[in-house]
């Protein structure tokens, strides 16, 4: 088999006496999506975390393309093509919605610091690739209309969409999604769901995908980790999850079968 | 060939403001206009830091001494002796001191640049108040080394600087300050700034090099500040320490606060009130600090996010103005 997009090879972190993350084994390979799920304090963020830079791994290695990229700053794996949205999100509130997704584009960005003081031609035609590209994944998840206005003025669904529409501006390989449909209603969660099918297969961007909403997760992921106390418990397709005896005692229990049992 | 248009006719209208203003007002009046000027290169150079990027430093009056006292030492061992070679070999005196000037300008501007390198490594790991404490700590460690240097004067301060600031290099430091700043604010370079303003995490996360823009900020910040202080000792011709104190620094961060975190325009307009304002109230005499004092915080309590907010100046914006008030006007 060829190398996986990214691996994570017996990755853990310990915060002074507290294991976040242990001995974690992880493979996504191009092209999927994947789920990660896990009870509250899981260490899901965390994994995400470590893998975005955020925090360097006490054990353990992170590969792309089977070069090791832990222990990079967090601007250098961004560039590498990790890109992420924020449990909580993370605009930049001053900022227009254009801005904050130009903001992406530019670690693409040619022109140096000098062309743009003296508004060189080259840095012009740079700036205008760097305007047309945000107008698409503005337009993309359906912001054109807000592009305007302040972060901080649209409402909860349309930060949400911001905060993807941001990450895509930066040309992913590997797109993590921190609890995209926190908040959304029923309604919304299900465009959302359709939204990142559409990255995953148009722009051909692999996702990994956290998420607490087990119908979103079981509906869209054909494979899905499950974590509890940073120890991955088990992996495999929705069905075996669903079956695991262990994941149903740490996780979903009476959650899962009360949904299940709404749907019929 | 519009560019190269616009820049001449800058010089020329410079070269113009030089020739007429000093003729048309008295000292008294032309002294206010070159420190407005000072404090407009200062305060939009502060705002590169304060403003676009966040980082809240307090140690602006540091780097203007450094570039002042560097500019200063440059002229009185150095540049006299170019400008007489020159005036010697029949380049007209203006012109010798021109470029004598500008060299010690360029020099000094590049010792603070220099600092600045050093004092936004600190902003690496600060943020906030500690990180203004630090900045304070540099400007004062700044004054109380010149204090103790005999070769620039120490406390006593240093004389017979030649008095080769005009109108023309101010305006010219002006116009390159605000010009980079407004131009920086609209490129890929000032959205990398603003997003460490707004958002550290979520800067990085997305490939922005937070490290490199915030040391870029000091840098940029403090080359200006350099330039400005050697402008001011090319003026006054005679450079004290005192006149460096942190209550120096403290009314630049007023002049950038006072216009509005960010906004160059704000920046601009600012120092130029806060020049004036002073002056204004000499006729009031003992109250004077108590009213400018009074008027500031009646300013920050009716305005709190500054004259202008972040927003800015633009020609387009008095256009779409003025055609809608066209269209509107004859309804009425």
């Amino acid at each position: 088999m060829s190398e996986p997009l990214l691996r994570l090879d017996k990755v853990g972190i310990q915060f002074g006496g507290l294991k976040a993350v242990s001995d974690l084994d992880l493979e996504i390979r191009e092209g999927e999506l994947v789920g990660l799920i896990g009870p509250n304090g899981a260490g899901k963020t965390t994994v995400f975390n470590l893998i975005t830079g955020v925090y360097a791994p006490t054990s353990g290695r992170i590969l792309l393309d089977g070069k090791p990229i832990h222990g990079l700053k967090p601007h250098k794996i961004a560039k590498l093509g990790i890109l992420r949205t924020f449990q909580n999100i993370r605009l930049f509130p001053s900022m227009t919605s254009r801005g904050n997704v130009c903001v992406a584009e530019h670690m693409h960005a040619q022109a140096g610091l000098a062309p743009a003081v003296a508004v060189t031609r080259a840095f012009e035609e740079d700036e205008r690739a760097i305007q047309k590209q945000a107008e698409e994944a503005l337009a993309f998840l359906g912001l054109t209309s807000v592009a305007e206005l302040r972060a901080n003025e649209l409402p909860y669904g349309q930060q949400r969409r911001l905060e993807m529409a941001r990450a895509l501006a930066g040309k992913p390989r590997l797109l993590l999604l921190d609890e995209p449909a926190a908040g959304l209603n029923p309604n919304e969660t299900e465009q959302l769901m359709h939204l990142i099918e559409e990255i995953r297969t148009r722009f051909k961007i692999t996702i990994l995908l956290i998420e607490h909403d087990m119908r979103v997760v079981m509906g869209a992921c054909r494979r899905i980790a499950v974590l509890d106390y940073g120890v991955k418990i088990a992996e495999g397709t929705p069905d075996q999850i669903r079956r695991e005896p262990k994941v149903v005692e740490a996780y979903l229990g009476e959650e899962v079968e009360a949904d299940l049992g709404k749907g019929h | 060939m519009k560019r190269l248009l616009i820049t001449a006719a800058t010089l020329a209208a410079l070269v113009v403001v030089q020739m007429t203003i000093p003729r048309l007002v008295n000292p008294y009046v032309f002294q206010i206009i070159v420190l407005c000027g000072i404090n407009v290169i200062l305060a939009v150079s502060l705002n590169l830091i304060n403003g676009f990027t966040g980082q809240f430093s307090i140690g602006h009056a540091g780097f203007m001494a450094l570039g002042g006292y560097a500019s200063a030492m440059f002229s009185l061992h150095v540049g006299k002796g170019w400008v007489a070679a020159l005036t010697g070999a029949g380049v007209p005196g203006v012109v010798a001191q021109g470029a004598a000037l500008l060299v010690a300008l360029v020099l000094g501007g590049l010792l603070a640049a220099v600092a600045g390198y050093f004092v936004g490594l600190p902003s690496l790991r600060l943020r906030g108040d500690y990180l203004a404490i630090v900045t304070l700590g540099f400007g004062e460690i700044i004054r109380v080394l010149i204090i103790n240097v005999d070769a620039v004067g120490a406390a006593q301060g240093l004389p017979g600087i030649p008095q080769w600031t005009n109108l023309f290099w101010i305006g010219l430091f002006v116009v390159a300050v605000i010009l980079l700043s407004r131009n920086l604010a609209h490129s890929t370079h000032g959205r990398a700034l603003f997003a460490i303003r707004d958002d550290e995490v979520a800067a990085e996360a997305l490939g922005v090099n937070t490290t490199a823009y915030k040391v870029l900020a000091f840098v940029i910040g403090a080359f200006f500040a350099g330039v400005a202080g050697g402008l001011s000792a090319h003026f006054v011709s005679y450079l004290n320490p005192s006149s460096f104190t942190f209550l120096r620094s403290i009314e630049i961060v007023a002049m950038v606060v006072l216009g509005g975190l960010g906004s160059v325009t704000g920046a601009t307009l600012a120092a130029i009130v806060l020049t004036v304002l002073p002056e204004a109230l000499r006729s009031a005499l003992a109250y004077r600090m108590v009213i400018y004092a009074l008027m500031l915080i009646v300013l920050m309590i009716t305005r709190p996010q500054g004259l202008l907010g972040n927003r800015e100046f633009s020609w387009k914006a008095v256009r779409d103005r003025l055609s809608r008030r066209r269209a509107t006007g004859p309804a009425t």
